[in-house]
């Protein structure tokens, strides 16, 4: 990693679009500066070796209980639909999905 | 009803309502009056839930006309951190993108604290999403300090902490990550324990970072912290990471007294970083332990100042993942637009706030292509560091030591556009969280401008019960926690 | 040189199947196919601020013998990872799924191509869940309506090496995976219904190379007739590409029906970052090696072995074999009525029995069997039929009249035996008493008499259809033949 910039606006932007957040141009520049100093501040993480070191993915080590297979009640449909912002034939409706 | 049950700690209030003195319900309506008077003031509820405190708080009375043993939380108030979900209830999690969203299900904890016959009263404010060390990023407007109104409660359970520190209610609920019980109780003068990762069920805790979150409660009182644990803590199959072990009897625990116990002091923590005023009372308590009976012994955390990079990356990680289910397709706030893509990233880009925006964005990158390897793999390794520390510091120690936090608390506003000056004021609250452990904070003190001043102690996984028998008795000897803001 | 480069195909597989569980694979909802929409959904499948997921280990053990029934290697230790991406019908924002260590590694299953048996490797089978369902909304398609009643619901995803080269052989091999995992009881087949569907990646390079060319992804193929016609429009228009000197293109295609070509979907370019991680809300998941052998102990007979069988034990022919387990309770009740006539014929009768009944259920029962996923209807039990071939080959009943038993049989839901008491259809043996019928015929037909003592034996076939009639098919056939000489001599 380069020592000075670390994440340039383009990079930003990409973010932003995978995240699903839209961000006014204008904007970019100040969340770039921002994200730019905490990735620099953890630029600290560099120097340290972890040759031969496992990650910690759970920090206490457990296995995933298994449940049994055996259907429960669901949620009446008039509570699950109740929150939502559109509903349509007993389904959340959205706008048009433009890509497949 | 008076002003007497204000201070009244949790134990107490449970025995005059088992013992026919006062009706729940009686109980319940005076707290509900008092949180009406003050609660705006301070900005730490953000919802009250009058009418299904009262309904619950009869049902507690009838049982008791009923003959039946009533639980051990028996007609208590209780306010609930507001990422905590409630049947029916708004839970916001102090974000406009659940601005009036209503659970069709309540949190595991919330049904344990009904099971023990508690009275949810109220939802508290919080930093947004739980993102927070302040309670400043709010979308709702912060919550204020008791002891200070132009200071923040700390985050994210600021609300929690103030709620409980000026006598809204005797007991809250709050979810910590990397010290969000644990640096507001310090902030507000009052006492809170993180759990062990997977001793308390996080079914119904919204998710932010989910390898770290951890409902905790706070309380004036170790023993009424202890009481609360008991109710909440304990396996349940809807949360593959909650522990299949007994859960000790805390309430006992308390009365135990630490003589031989061993604590280690981090002596690097106790220098750099940390305010002159902290290190002293912080210094003082070590001494009361001594006192106490306790053995102190210096450990060494040789990876911890690490903490801040590695949590900051993991929790930011996840978060960006658990967060995506926020794309107004089934709850919450829509922002309309002509495609769904447009939709749901407008819907974040207004439902969000830019702390919140910040982390998501951040966390996105660390595992996007190309970066996952150097950040958050990397993160993940140097987590497993800084558990192995602790694992050797325990080989010599029972409890770890530490300030809760380096400050007392600071003034509304004074970090808001520094995000990582505010990061830095987890750095003590942030190891044990990563290492999994569970830790407690009790006040040890106040500065010369009256600031409460908070001590940590850690323990090994699934050890609460060490935890509350050094502070309970800690706080016999000092008595910090009996004072009250004006 | 100006010869042109020969090109070889190719081509490797996903196939995505629902697996048979009661339950969705990370909560109690119902994983059962047509309800009405959002009526089997719960905080967890509609991924409701909170809720968290808790796997199903009946979902856990129909993948791990769906991985023994494909020749892998089950890991003791294999973990959940999040998939990320948006997308109205995925509610989480990911999909949980097995990323580094997925449940079953390194199978493999042989498949048949024009009398050549070849082997094709499949890297992993793993654990994931499904989505919801986009419908279409009102307003011309300016709404879509999501259906959570499928998200959630548990699937395997196999992923095959890139060794098959053909079309056709990439048909057999998607035809094989249905069958192994139909007969391993692990999903229903239904192509139709979305719960048995494949991706397939398809490249070219010239022949003799060893390195792979770019591919192309073929997306939701839902029959086997289509897989075929796609990946062989695909073959031609890369062929084509390349031959023009131009490059393949990495990207998503789909099947275009009308035009019988495959064409470019659009999908956004960051859509391939998901940005894959250990789901933290899923500690690893770990399974015993007793638990893995004691699914390994109950896995069912696969259909290559039971053909196998059949053709070496019961004498059948590989097409009889290739019939009768066309599915697997056909299979099954093949075998029950076979193994029922063996223990009644003694094993030294094994090939006439096994023969007898392959022919008797394929131009008998066959037709009248209705079939709905994995379940199968049958006109008469298995055991029936062994006990209507016992009485043909004892002679209570001649083999003509086994038809109409069995009709009735099938009427009454009675056992073989009882509907041939009830209806006095057991074949006449005694010799007086047929020789009685015989001579009354003969006497009633004193035309057909004399022809026959003029030279015209043919006529004996007249004589028998009488005595048959008026014995109501009932005479032994042999004794009225015997009789029938013996009387017109």
């Amino acid at each position: 990693m380069s020592a000075r910039t670390r994440i340039s606006v383009e990079e930003v932007r990409h973010v932003a679009r995978l995240a699903r957040i839209e961000i006014a141009e204008g904007e970019l520049e100040g969340y770039r500066a921002q994200l730019d100093a905490i990735l620099g501040y953890m630029a600290e993480l560099d120097r340290i070796d972890v040759a031969g070191v496992e990650p910690t993915y759970h920090a206490v080590a457990i296995r995933a209980p298994l449940r049994d297979d055996r259907v429960r009640p669901s949620l009446p449909r008039d509570e699950v639909l109740a929150a939502a912002p559109q509903v349509e034939d007993g389904g959340f409706a959205v706008p048009r999905v433009l890509d497949t | 009803m008076s002003d007497e049950t204000r201070w009244q700690d949790a134990r107490a209030l449970r025995d005059r309502v088992v013992g026919g003195e006062v009706s729940a319900e009686d109980l319940v309506g005076s707290f509900l009056d008092r949180i009406e008077r003050e609660g705006e003031r301070l900005g730490a509820l953000l919802h009250v839930d009058r009418d299904g405190a009262l309904a619950q708080a009869r049902r507690v009375d009838g049982r008791r006309a009923a003959g039946e043993v009533l639980g051990p939380l028996a007609g208590v108030p209780v306010a609930v951190k507001d990422n905590l979900c409630t049947r029916g209830v708004p839970t916001t999690c102090g974000s406009r993108i659940l601005e009036g969203y209503r659970p069709p299900y309540d949190a595991h904890v919330v049904e344990r604290l009904r099971e023990a016959d508690a009275v949810v009263v109220a939802k508290t404010n919080l930093d947004e999403l739980a993102m927070g060390s302040s309670n400043e990023s709010s979308a709702f407007g912060p919550a204020k300090n008791p002891w200070s109104l132009d200071r923040v409660p700390g985050g994210s359970s600021g609300g929690s902490a103030a709620a409980v520190a000026a006598g809204l209610t005797p007991v809250a609920l709050g979810s910590d990550t990397g010290g969000s019980v644990r640096q507001p109780a310090s902030f507000c003068g009052v006492t809170a324990i993180k759990p062990t990762y997977g001793r308390v069920s996080r079914w119904g805790l919204v998710a932010f970072a989910s390898s770290l979150d951890q409902v905790g409660p706070i309380a004036r009182s170790v023993r009424d912290a202890a009481s609360v644990l008991g109710v909440i803590a304990g396996r349940d199959e809807r949360d593959a990471t909650s522990a299949d072990r007994p859960v000790d009897d805390y309430a006992a625990a308390c009365e135990r007294g630490p003589a031989g116990m061993r604590v280690g002091v981090v002596r690097e923590a106790l220098g750099a970083g940390a305010d002159p005023e902290v290190i002293a009372a912080v210094g003082a308590s070590i001494e009361a332990l001594r006192a106490l009976g306790c053995e102190v012994v210096d450990v060494d955390l040789p990876h911890a100042k690490h903490a801040v990079s590695v949590y900051y990356l993991v929790a930011n990680a996840e978060a960006s993942s658990n967060l995506a289910r926020l794309d107004g397709v089934r709850y919450g706030l829509r922002v309309d637009a002509e495609d769904v893509e447009t939709m749901t990233a407008r819907t974040r880009a207004r439902g969000f706030g830019p702390e919140v925006k910040r982390r998501i964005m951040l966390g996105t990158y660390a595992l996007s292509a190309g970066y996952y390897d150097a950040f958050y793999l990397k993160a993940q390794k140097v987590r497993t560091l800084i558990r192995s520390d602790y694992d050797r510091a325990f080989e010599r120690c029972d409890l770890v030591l530490t300030p809760t936090s380096p400050t007392a608390a600071f003034a509304l506003g004074e970090r808001v556009d520094d995000p990582l000056s505010m990061y830095l004021a987890d750095v003590f609250t942030l190891p044990p969280s990563l290492a999994g452990l569970c830790a407690i904070s009790t006040p040890c003190g106040f500065t010369r401008a009256g600031l409460p001043i908070g001590l940590q102690l850690a323990a090994p996984p699934f050890e609460e019960a060490r935890l509350v028998r050094a502070a309970a008795a800690y706080q016999d000897a000092t008595a910090w926690h009996e004072r009250h803001p004006a | 040189m100006a010869s042109a480069t020969r090109w070889e195909p190719v081509i490797g597989l996903e196939v995505h199947a629902q697996l048979l569980s009661r339950s969705k694979l990370f909560c109690g909802c119902s994983a059962a196919y047509g309800a009405a929409p959002n009526t089997n959904v719960c905080p967890v499948c509609l991924g409701l601020p909170g809720a968290l997921p808790a796997p199903n280990g009946g979902a856990v053990e129909l993948a791990i013998r769906a991985g023994l029934a494909l020749g892998c290697t089950v890991q003791l230790e294999s973990r959940f990872a999040r998939k990320n991406y948006f997308y109205p019908d995925m509610a989480k924002g990911y999909q949980i799924s097995q990323y580094e260590l997925p449940l079953d590694t390194d199978g493999a299953i042989e498949i048949d191509v024009d009398g050549v048996t070849r082997r094709v490797g499949i890297e992993r089978v793993h654990l994931e869940e499904d989505a919801a369902k986009n419908l279409h909304g009102s307003g011309g398609g300016r709404t879509t309506v999501v259906d959570f009643n499928r998200a959630g619901v548990p699937l395997v995803e196999i992923v095959s090496r890139p060794d098959m080269r053909s079309a056709a052989e990439t048909e057999a091999y998607l035809r094989k995976i249905r069958e192994i995992l139909m007969f391993a009881g692990v999903n229903d087949g239904n192509l139709e219904e979305g719960s048995f569907r494949c991706d397939a990646n398809v490249s070219l390079r010239p022949v003799g190379d060893e390195r792979l060319g770019t591919r192309t992804e073929l997306k939701n193929i839902n029959s086997f007739r289509f897989v075929r016609m796609a990946i062989e429009s695909e073959i031609v228009r890369q062929e084509a590409v390349l031959a023009g000197g131009g490059a393949v293109v990495q990207e998503t295609r789909g099947w275009n029906e009308a035009s019988g070509t495959t064409v470019a979907m659009r999908t956004k370019e960051e859509a391939h970052d998901y940005r894959y991680f250990p789901d933290p809300d899923l500690p690893p998941l770990v399974v015993s090696e007793a638990r893995v052998s004691a699914v390994r102990e109950a896995l069912p007979e696969l259909p290559d072995a039971r053909r196998a069988r059949w053709q070496r034990e019961l004498g059948l022919t590989a097409y009889d074999a290739q019939v009768l387990s066309s599915h697997p309770r056909v299979a099954d009740y093949f075998d029950a009525a076979a193994t029922a006539l063996v223990s009644a014929w003694g094993e030294g009768a094994k090939p006439d029995a096994g023969k007898k009944a392959a022919n008797f259920v394929q131009s008998e029962i066959l037709g009248d069997v209705s079939i709905d996923g994995l379940e199968a209807r049958f006109p008469v039990p298995a055991e029936g039929v062994a006990e209507l071939l016992g009485l043909v080959r004892d002679g209570t009943i001649n083999s003509k009249m086994a038809k109409d038993v069995l009709a009735r049989m099938r009427a009454s839901g009675r056992s073989a035996r009882a509907v041939v008491d009830e209806g006095g259809l057991a074949q006449v043996t005694d010799a007086a008493e047929i020789e009685r019928v015989v001579r009354e015929v003969v006497e009633a037909s004193p035309k057909q008499v004399d022809q026959y003592r003029a030279g015209q034996t043919k006529v004996l076939g007249y004589f028998v259809g009488q005595v048959m009639k008026a014995t109501k098919g009932t005479a032994n056939p042999q004794i009225v033949n015997e009789l029938l000489r013996k009387v017109l001599s």
